[in-house]
């Protein structure tokens, strides 16, 4: 019986202490909650309305009725139209789209003749989930839309798919430069939040400031020995990616540098941010599984992008990893140049401005 | 004045909340002296010692310490002032000797390996210079921290409850080392609650709820409190407790080992009460001085009164 009330004080405690920690409550709360929103509502493994750009070399009923036949399907969402090969790898390379049709000239005329005209679906393979279905249902769909214009049954038309950056389909190639994403954003902003509050939590911030030394310094000097973990973490995954993986690196390495030296410093200074918020270490580390979580779900790491509805894309494009993750893929398997990732950096770039700029402002205040 | 005075501030207010810390305070403390700081925990020593070294902005009030504006020159202060805190606030996963050198160069110190050496065999921590500090016992610890603190040679220390926790031994030790300090001209501003620490001080302030209650050298705190005490020493002294608590003039009964010290504001009442027992088997009634102890014990009973 003594057991038993001992048992019920120790169980009365941990509620007590559970509910103080305001912060942790609302982890088990909020954790819970947010895996259930976006896995139930964000994320869809089969894709639909996926960006896709015509290039129309013919513009007869046949052409038009597969066209039309795509847009039914779901699959595929026409949102332009290409007039040159190089404005089709352009699209593809920016992620602009997802596939580009291409029907030949003189299609219908071949398609009357008995020719079998071969229409082309260039695909951007490096997410083969993202392309998959679409892809995969492309034949049939273009067989059915031309069966009833011409009475038969299996009309005399070829398709050609030309799966782009990943033609063996190989998930590895896509999952392995989004890990990277995905580690930097767990361990960079874990780690500059964790070293930060834990001086504050043992005290050793007041032993700091009360010598000559300036926030500034405390700051730069706690977060720059993270900037080299960083590129560590970035040179054994680039070299596990290439040796173990066979992961390709077609683009620019300087503007990989520029990449990721722009995104190991917006998880420092979320890092910091959270410092600036956080009590305690374990408090520092539960804030930033509130980043992880979405940046995994939501970034086009782990589900496509495209396949999510358009509030979670919304909300995907205000995390880093999303850019970071999409520049990264162009660079390594598409052979992006800087130049390319233009629209990749300036989201980081101003992501990075907010987030470091109200770090400043608190963390001014929480020296007082 | 204030070339002679180490700390010259006035009107010190500062707030956390809803909660007034510190309530227009007032302090001078000459060069060179030991001046303690007394107060129950909870009273806001800490609050000013810390807007003392320009570590917090008061709402208002201001003043000097070694003669620049803690307001102001917050840094320069910074850069003359030793500061250790009530808690052990180094850090213990580095040795004692990187925790030294890491504070010589956040102080920009010409020369720190030689200063670090030079502190290291001052203080006797030369044998433990590769110990991580986490591991040191609690009394090296706070030679460390005072190591620490006064490495940069400042011309004001000030600390926090340095001694909380350590054997005695060790705080005897530690107090050497604050006296040998005095004698070289450094100023010392010590926050304490043991009365054997107090009587070391050349001056002392009582604070409580964050006002200042008395402040003056510490020979005169007993007679200013203005209490009259006498010592009644002998065998069954409870029952002589127990009728005196609430006897005619009595306000306060101590005890001390086997005496007990009655303490009260009106001589003749108390001495009409306590000189009945006098002629009893086995029991010696004399008046006594007042001490720091009764004294101090007496201001907190009666800033409780006023305050909560």
């Amino acid at each position: 019986m003594n057991s038993f009330s001992r048992i019920l004080a120790l169980i009365g405690k941990e509620f007590i202490q559970m509910l103080r920690d305001r912060l942790t409550f609302g982890m088990m709360v909020g954790i819970p909650v947010m895996q259930l929103l976006l896995f139930g509502y964000a994320i869809n493994t089969d894709p639909r309305h996926l960006p896709t750009l015509v290039e129309m070399g013919d513009n007869g009923p046949a052409s038009r009725a597969i066209l039309q036949a795509m847009e039914t399907s779901d699959y595929f969402d026409l949102i332009g139209i290409t007039h040159s090969r190089a404005e089709t790898d352009t699209a593809l390379q920016t992620g602009g789209a997802l596939f580009v049709v291409t029907i030949p000239p003189g299609f219908e005329r071949d398609l009357l003749r008995g020719d079998r005209p071969q229409i082309l679906l260039d695909t951007d393979a490096s997410d083969p989930v993202a392309a998959g279905a679409g892809t995969g249902a492309f034949p049939t769909l273009v067989q059915e839309a031309l069966a009833p214009l011409l009475g038969e049954m299996t009309p005399p038309v070829g398709t050609v798919i030309h799966r782009r950056y990943n033609p063996a389909g190989r998930t590895a190639l896509n999952i392995v430069p989004g890990l990277l994403g995905v580690i930097l954003t767990m361990t960079m902003a874990m780690m500059t939040s964790m070293a930060l509050t834990r001086e504050a939590e043992r005290g050793t911030l007041e032993t700091l400031l009360a010598t000559p030394t300036r926030p500034y310094e405390v700051m730069v000097g706690k977060i720059t020995p993270y900037v080299f973990v960083g590129f560590i973490q970035v040179v054994i995954m680039l070299a596990g990616a290439r040796f173990l993986f066979g992961v390709p690196f077609l683009g620019s390495a300087p503007a990989f540098l520029v990449c990721v030296s722009l995104f190991i410093l917006v998880n420092l200074s979320l890092g910091f941010l959270f410092s600036t918020v956080a009590r305690t270490q374990m408090q520092a580390m539960q804030m930033t599984f509130f980043v992880f979580l979405p940046s995994i779900l939501l970034s086009g790491f782990m589900f496509p992008f495209a396949g999510m509805p358009a509030w979670a894309q919304t909300l995907g494009q205000a995390l880093p990893t999303t850019h970071f993750i999409r520049a990264v893929r162009a660079i390594m398997l598409k052979g992006a140049s800087l130049g390319d990732i233009v629209p990749q950096i300036w989201p980081l770039a101003v992501i990075f401005t907010v987030i470091a700029t109200v770090a400043m402002l608190r963390y001014r205040r929480t020296l007082d | 004045m204030s070339d002679t005075l180490a700390i010259d501030v006035k009107g010190l207010t500062k707030s956390f909340g809803e909660t007034r810390v510190v309530d227009d305070f007032d302090m001078q403390v000459p060069k060179g002296s030991i001046y303690g700081f007394l107060g129950p925990n909870g009273s806001g020593k800490t609050t000013t010692i810390r807007m003392m070294c320009g570590l917090l902005k008061p709402d208002s009030g201001g003043g000097t310490a070694l003669g620049h504006d803690i307001i102001e020159e917050s840094r320069t202060i910074k850069s003359r002032v030793g500061y250790m805190t009530q808690r052990f606030s180094l850090y213990g996963d580095l040795t004692v000797r990187e925790n030294l050198t890491f504070m010589a160069r956040l102080h920009a110190l010409r020369n720190p390996k030689l200063i670090v050496a030079d502190t290291l065999e001052e203080y006797d921590l030369g044998p433990r210079a590769h110990q991580l500090a986490d591991t040191l016992s609690g009394g090296w610890k706070q030679r460390l921290a005072l190591a620490a603190a006064s490495m940069h040679n400042p011309g004001l220390l000030l600390l926090d409850e340095p001694t909380a926790g350590v054997d005695p031994k060790a705080r005897r030790d530690f107090w050497d080392r604050i006296r040998g300090l005095a004698r070289k001209g450094v100023t010392v501003l010590v926050s304490t609650h043991y009365m054997d620490e107090a009587v070391q001080c050349d001056y002392i302030a009582f604070i409580a709820y964050g006002r200042k209650l008395i402040d003056a050298p510490s020979a005169d705190i007993p007679e200013r409190v203005g209490l009259v005490t006498w010592r009644i020493e002998g065998k069954g002294l409870q029952p002589i407790y127990d009728e005196l608590l609430n006897a005619e003039g009595v306000d306060q009964i101590a005890r001390f080992g086997s005496a007990l010290h009655v303490s009260g504001r009106d001589a003749d009442t108390l001495e009409r009460t306590v000189c009945a027992y006098r002629g009893r088997e086995g029991i010696s009634v004399d008046l006594a001085k007042t001490g720091l102890e009764e004294a101090f014990i007496w201001l907190m009973a009666g800033s409780q009164d006023n305050f909560t």
